[in-house]
């Protein structure tokens, strides 16, 4: 397989133009952010464009997502999965893994950071900076840094830098100054926030590889397009596999890049459903969840407007999830927007359902998934009783679960 | 009650550079931002930026975001404020501007809270996280209610944007010093000068210069570049902070005072 071109847009079926001038999707996004920034968004924007139809910037990300990276990621077909969903006439979902999780750095996140850091380097900004939570966009911004010898600071939660060590230590190895953020809960939301402030702060000489489809105008549509050889693969593996569509796509849901880096290609395919997993947590009914499409409202976080989890008073209400990487109250606006236009699905499955999904694909398929994967594992349970006949699933394996063993055995155990 | 524009009007026939003080709301109570207000409009303020409390405070650095947090744990909400504002602005010479996030007043509906807004005495709004582009939402509305919305120009912003900023802008011109988040620091970069003249040149409105003025005599420099006004924020809330609730309204008394003569007409 050839390594796909950089902006699928030229191949869509679908002829929607999201977002648009004004970063838009339909109400959601925009650019909500001090005036100081604004200029910098703009600057990104038109290298975006500029270098998203240079060939010699294709070439070079193309050779990197390939020989770096490790692209393409296979589907694989999740054979003991699929049996234990099975029927008894042995019918039921096909299920198969977009192994996300095999690329360099273990998640789908190194996608996005190793193409902002190329944009990076062409823009002529010397330092870079990044917010985490799970860490695994740390971890693949840290590794972009080291590999073109670019100045790294990661922003990272407190409660984040506890339960993710692993990844903490993997950042500093590579050489990525991790500061600890205290404010708030000390998890993404408040390391989003204070990446801004830097970046507010430095934004001359830095540029901000925002690591979801969330942020102002052009980020959510940079990173769902940096991400969108996620879905271009899987639609050449699966005609190569069956010589058709998918059925359905599921993926978890935090700030959302996975998912859009799987639904963006089929966008304009209508027999395709798209399914995203958001976290639970304890329960949509309790406090304690990350569950934004389905429980919140429509607000203002981090430069965009979307759903957002705040209380009566418009304060951001802190989000509860095992998964550091879903821990997160707000969603990238093209989710809000594919929501309320129905072309996507959203379902919640809690930390425990999570907790068992992972134990599953560990012991059936050999695969120890990343917390956050996970949850869209555990919306099996309830779909592929609903469905009829062999669907065939495509699940976005984003990440790989190395990172999460210690605090899973911590919490099995107790 | 005077507007923020008439407010700048005035101090412009005396020459007079305005004095803006700003505080949080809530910190460390409720009942101290009351007396602070007053003690602040008697103490040499022209204008008062009052911050409400918001959970994510993306443009403000360490000592307004610890403000602005301890005021939420108090449980300050936005009905308080507009209560003590309606209680307040009365007695009051100096216009009261707010200086609040996007996401509160989205909740609240634009057209409620600027009618509760107007009821409460406010004057002006500054939204830290709202640019020109996404400010049509409440510039229009704003005017209908007799609410100022005081737009911002950063050190980043070109030329172009500039200019159309300046248009927009209500009752004065917002001119952040410096590329940053809010709070003290020791030396006012000296390209606030340029942007000055630069905004000078393309308006006539006021120009109130605000971020990381912290001393008197950095007061006194940003008026001698031509600022109309001058905004002291961190500064301001650390004063009022630290010790009792009289040893902070002293302090910050003092503080006024000392801003007040430092940039005071000879």
């Amino acid at each position: 397989m050839t390594t796909t071109p950089l902006s699928p847009n030229q191949n869509r079926v679908s002829s929607e133009n999201r977002p648009d001038a004004l970063g838009r999707f339909g109400k959601f996004g925009g650019k909500y952010v001090p005036e100081t920034l604004m200029p910098a968004l703009t600057e990104l924007e038109l290298a975006y464009q500029h270098y998203s139809q240079d060939p010699s910037f294709q070439a070079e990300l193309g050779g990197l997502l390939r020989d770096y990276v490790g692209r393409p990621s296979p589907l694989y077909f999740a054979e003991r999965l699929t049996a234990h969903y099975a029927r008894p006439d042995g019918t039921g979902a096909q299920i198969y893994l977009k192994r996300e999780d095999l690329n360099h750095t273990g998640a789908h996140k190194i996608n996005n950071a190793i193409a902002q850091a190329l944009l990076a380097k062409r823009m002529g900004k010397p330092r870079i900076i990044a917010e985490t939570g799970a860490g695994q966009h740390g971890v693949a911004t840290a590794t972009v840094c080291a590999r073109f010898g670019i100045q790294c600071v990661i922003y990272m939660g407190v409660h984040d830098m506890e339960r993710q060590a692993l990844n903490v230590f993997r950042m500093r190895l590579m050489g990525a100054e991790v500061c600890p953020v205290e404010s708030g809960t000390g998890t993404l939301k408040d390391a989003t926030s204070e990446a801004i402030r830097d970046w507010v702060t430095n934004v001359e000489t830095t540029h901000y590889i925002l690591g979801s489809v969330a942020g102002p105008h052009p980020y959510p549509m940079i990173v769902r397009d940096f991400h969108a050889m996620i879905g271009a693969e899987t639609r050449a593996q699966c005609q190569e596999k069956w010589g058709g569509l998918p059925d359905i796509l599921l993926a978890c849901v935090g700030g959302g890049s996975n998912a859009m880096g799987l639904f963006h290609e089929f966008m304009g395919e209508a027999t395709v459903r798209l399914i995203g997993v958001e976290a639970a947590g304890h329960g949509v009914e309790t406090a304690k969840h990350a569950a934004t499409l389905t429980k919140g409202r429509v607000g203002v976080l981090h430069g965009a407007m979307s759903y957002l989890l705040q209380d009566e008073e418009g304060q951001v209400i802190e989000p509860h999830s095992i998964s550091a990487g879903l821990d997160y109250p707000g969603v990238g606006p093209e989710h809000s927007y594919l929501m309320e236009t129905a072309r996507a699905e959203y379902y919640a499955v809690t930390d425990e359902q999570a907790l068992t999904a992972f134990q599953r694909l560990s012991q059936l398929e050999g695969i120890i998934p990343a917390l956050e994967t996970a949850h869209a594992i555990a919306y099996l349970d309830t779909l592929c009783p609903q469905l009829t006949g062999s669907p065939r699933i495509v699940i976005n394996c984003s990440g790989r679960g190395d990172k999460d063993v210690l605090s899973v055995s911590r919490l099995l155990e107790s | 009650m005077t507007s923020v524009s008439q407010c700048f009007e005035q101090l412009r026939d005396h020459a007079r550079c305005a004095l803006i003080p700003f505080i949080t709301a809530g910190d460390p109570d409720l009942g101290t931002t009351a007396e602070a207000l007053r003690v602040l409009d008697r103490s040499g303020a022209d204008l008062i930026e009052l911050g409400v409390p918001y959970s994510d405070p993306l443009a403000d650095g360490p000592v307004i975001q610890a403000a602005a947090t301890r005021s939420l744990h108090q449980g300050t909400r936005l009905d308080d404020v507009l209560r003590l504002l309606k209680e307040v602005t009365p007695d009051l010479r100096s216009p009261i501007v707010l200086f609040m996030y996007y996401n509160p007043i989205l909740n609240r509906g634009i057209e409620r809270f600027l009618q509760e807004l107007s009821e409460a005495g406010v004057k002006g709004l500054v939204v830290p996280d709202l640019p020109l582009e996404e400010a049509d939402a409440l510039l229009t509305p704003a005017q209908k209610h007799g609410i100022e919305l005081i737009l911002l120009v950063a050190p980043t912003s070109p030329p172009e944007r500039i200019a159309a900023i300046a248009q927009r802008s209500q009752g004065f011109i917002y001119l952040v010093s410096t590329t940053g988040v809010t709070g003290m620091r020791s030396q006012m970069q000296t390209r606030v000068k340029d942007l000055l003249l630069e905004l000078r040149q393309v308006t006539d409105k006021p120009i109130g210069v605000g971020f990381g003025i912290s001393h008197p005599d950095q007061a006194r420099q940003v008026m001698e570049w031509g600022a109309d006004g001058v905004i002291v924020g961190s500064a301001f809330v650390k004063r009022l902070s630290e010790g009792t609730p009289n040893e902070g309204l002293a302090a910050i008394a003092q503080f006024c005072q000392s801003l007040r003569s430092a940039i005071a007409v000879e």
